[in-house]
């Protein structure tokens, strides 16, 4: 069948069961909104204020559902916007398919108005890379992109199209084939190795690992990224209770294990709790599952573990290895790789370890204050929150307060740029989560710093009525700037200080939304249920202490329990 | 308790099979510049199988950071293997053209002498110049550099080291290693 090539790219979304698209049209790209216009029944397409924020909650998106996120831009300035979100997605291994329209391949190379090399910028925070210059590529290439995005280890792809390829005159072949099945076509399975068969782990890595759980005494559990990504959640949970370990939970790996489960130890590393922290350092058997050991986890490498046994289960034999030498790894998927343990791991008591390191815990209820404080707010949205609330956040200290003090239970729960580290992440991804789910609540927790950064997305937010609660820990500065720079830099406060406008309570209301100013705790009860009782967006400006810190916390570089600050009071 | 790595620096080649797609030659070098190494020499050709290209990378490195390139290397999607050789377990050669004064009877003889040695050729002559064709180790085409250097060097084109293992064992032969990469790309 011919159809148009524009009509072709719609076609090859719908195979890929696309449904929501995040974009900003411009001038290289009208041929494909031309189509879209005529496609609009099928597609619900999200405008945003600026192609960031397109990225962003294409991420989000993803990252909510399991899905591909799928996010237009224009090429030049639109492309070169979205290189911040492309490499969050990256960082954090969320698969999103990102369409850029080029300039005709008359003027490709000539600096003509609005060009830019796009898939050259883009190549090393993507998984692969796409430059159309012949209509019919476009289904080949289409199929590709989606099927290296969502599969072995997903993460983000760009297709650069030339304008003269979306030209209305150019008709492309296409029949319909639906996902499942084109993944066998052959350009993909070029890709993939000579054999046409889903490569299994190995049995004999399997047994070794059973053989090493068998010896070990103090065995501790990693709950990583990689159990996010790949939805691995319920088999971790029954390796976790079989093993009857203490299990870590990192940043990415939010959602991975239950937040409030018996055996969870909390955060790892440079602001990971005592019992975590601890466990790490005293345990004969580490195990991580999909986890890279970054530096915020591994602060210092050469000390890290360095009592134990470390054992790799990645989908992504590059990170074996990288940051922290092993001895023992199984590559797989870790939904895979965990149900092939489960089914031969008898049931393990360890009861004297989990009784040193479980009681290490630091107690979760929010003490008084004379001032509100950022436990308190957390405290507040935990108890009233629905209890399956979907969490993003942006970057700094009110991110590590949040994965703290809040809980959660299943992938997808928690939207957090724990890689790339982006301020201004949050209000995309909660976005992005909020179209995917239009029944949840999405809850975007900011700081006044990162909320700057993104906030004209609250016009997004208002134009589509997404309910989302926006909460900004509002302590007039880069807190967690500060924070190092109070405690390294010799109270230098080299400008982080963010004394100045808005008012974030009047911004709220400019773009037709609630705002609530919150200075107390029984405020924040107030407007926090009145902002959940009603269905549209509200902003909450808390006013915080601005000295306020995360704790505890571990200097970078160093070993894993040298606390620079203690879960208390008192360094 | 942990694996020991080769620490000392040495010369590795790193050859690397790629499908032969656009801007894959820049994927792969971008692996070395990103960890701040410089390439001693990059060379790029066919190979038995179409659409397959050979890339052979020589640098200096220490075993960690090269083990560290080649594992991002094997990763990228148009990779089919990557294998690292050193010295011990490889045979390495490189041709070099060599351009040289020569525009007397006298200098003429003295350089078919010296080319003679060295198992070298003159590929082309005129009045004032001699050209120079060598094949072999880098350490026989220095010298027969460093021998001709009396003459008038005029110029030097090299093509970079190529490098193919010693004995039975390929750049194809299946490993457990590669099978774990490829679960990795696995599109299935």
């Amino acid at each position: 069948m011919k159809i148009r090539a524009t009509a072709a790219i719609m076609e090859c979304l719908l195979e890929q069961e696309v449904d929501t698209i995040f974009g900003y049209p411009g001038g290289t790209i009208l041929n494909l909104y031309d189509e879209l216009y005529r496609y609009r029944d099928r597609f619900r397409h999200i405008l945003t204020a600026h192609e960031q924020g397109a990225s962003h909650a294409a991420d989000g998106y993803a990252r909510a559902t399991g899905k591909v996120g799928v996010c237009f831009a224009t090429s030049g300035p639109g492309a070169t916007n979205l290189t911040t979100g492309i490499a969050t997605a990256y960082l954090d291994s969320s698969p999103v398919v990102f369409i850029t329209c080029n300039v005709g391949e008359s003027f490709l190379g000539k600096d003509a108005f609005q060009e830019v090399d796009i898939t050259g910028i883009a190549m090393p925070i993507t998984k692969a890379t796409f430059l159309v210059r012949d209509p019919q590529a476009i289904p080949d290439v289409m199929r590709q992109a989606f099927a290296v995005a969502a599969t072995g280890r997903p993460g983000p792809v760009l297709i650069d199209i030339l304008k003269n390829v979306t030209a209305a005159d150019q008709m492309v072949d296409y029949e319909f084939v639906p996902w499942t099945e084109n993944r066998g076509c052959g350009s993909i399975r070029a890709l993939s190795s000579d054999r046409l068969k889903k490569p299994e782990p190995d049995h004999q890595d399997v047994d070794t690992l059973l053989e090493m759980i068998a010896a070990a005494e103090r065995p501790f559990l990693l709950c990583g990224g990689g159990v996010v990504r790949g939805r691995a959640h319920r088999e971790f949970r029954e390796f976790a209770e079989k093993m009857d370990a203490p299990v870590a939970i990192t940043v990415m790996g939010g959602g991975g294990f239950p937040g409030s489960h018996p055996l969870t130890t909390g955060m790892i590393g440079m602001h990971g709790s005592e019992a975590s922290n601890v466990a790490c350092d005293e345990c004969d058997l580490l195990i991580a599952v999909g986890c890279r050991f970054s530096d915020r986890v591994a602060l210092n490498p050469a000390s890290f573990a360095s009592r134990a046994k470390v054992v790799q289960i990645d989908v992504d034999r590059a990170e074996i290895d990288k940051n922290v030498l092993t001895d023992h790894h199984i590559i797989g998927s870790a939904r895979r790789v965990l149900q092939m343990i489960n089914e031969k791991l008898p049931q393990y008591s360890h009861g004297d370890w989990k009784n040193y390191i479980l009681p290490k815990r630091a107690p979760s209820v929010a003490p008084e204050s004379p001032y509100l404080t950022p436990q308190q707010i957390l405290e507040t949205v935990r108890l009233q929150m629905p209890k399956d609330a979907v969490v993003s956040t942006d970057v700094g200290q009110h991110q590590m307060w949040a994965i703290k003090y809040l809980h959660f239970d299943y992938p997808g729960q928690l939207l957090t740029s724990g890689g790339f580290g982006t301020m201004g992440f949050g209000l995309g991804a909660a976005i992005g989560a909020q179209a995917a789910f239009p029944d949840k609540r999405v809850l975007h927790i900011t700081g006044d710093g990162c909320f700057r950064m993104n906030c004209h997305e609250l016009c997004t937010v208002e134009h589509y009525r997404l309910p989302i609660i926006t909460v900004v820990f509002n302590n007039g500065t880069l807190g967690m700037v500060r924070q190092w720079q109070n405690l390294i830099y010799g109270q230098r406060y080299s400008e982080t200080t963010l004394d100045r406008g808005p008012d974030f309570v009047k911004l709220a209301e400019a773009y037709g939304l609630r705002g609530y100013r919150v200075t107390t705790r029984q405020e924040m009860e107030e407007a926090f249920a009145q902002a959940l009782a009603s269905d549209s967006s509200a902003v909450l400006d808390c006013k915080l202490n601005i000295d306020e810190m995360v704790r505890p916390m571990v200097a970078a570089g160093s070993p894993i329990t040298d606390f620079l600050l203690s879960e208390g009071g008192a360094t | 308790m942990k694996k020991q790595q080769d620490a000392a620096p040495k010369l590795y080649t790193l050859c690397i099979l790629v499908e032969d797609t656009p801007g894959v030659l820049s994927q792969v070098s971008r692996l070395f510049s990103r960890k701040g190494y410089n390439i001693e020499s990059i060379v790029s050709g066919a190979t038995d199988k179409p659409g397959i290209t050979r890339i052979s990378i020589e640098l200096i490195a220490d075993g960690l950071t090269i083990g560290q390139i080649a594992a991002q290397c094997r990763k990228l999607l148009p990779v089919k293997a990557v294998k690292i050789l050193d010295e011990d377990t490889c045979i390495r050669r490189e041709i070099a053209f060599i351009k040289v004064r020569a525009a007397d009877r006298e200098a003429r003889d003295g350089v078919i002498q010296i080319v003679n040695i060295f198992r070298a050729k003159v590929i082309d002559m005129d009045k004032e110049t001699m050209t120079i064709w060598v094949f072999g180790a880098q350490s026989k085409n220095t010298a027969l550099i460093g021998m001709l250097e009396d003459f008038g060097i005029l110029e030097i084109a090299k093509t970079g080291t190529i490098a193919i293992e010693r004995g039975r064992s390929t750049i194809y032969d299946d490993s457990k290693l590669k099978e774990e990469y490829t679960y990795g790309k696995n599109v299935l």
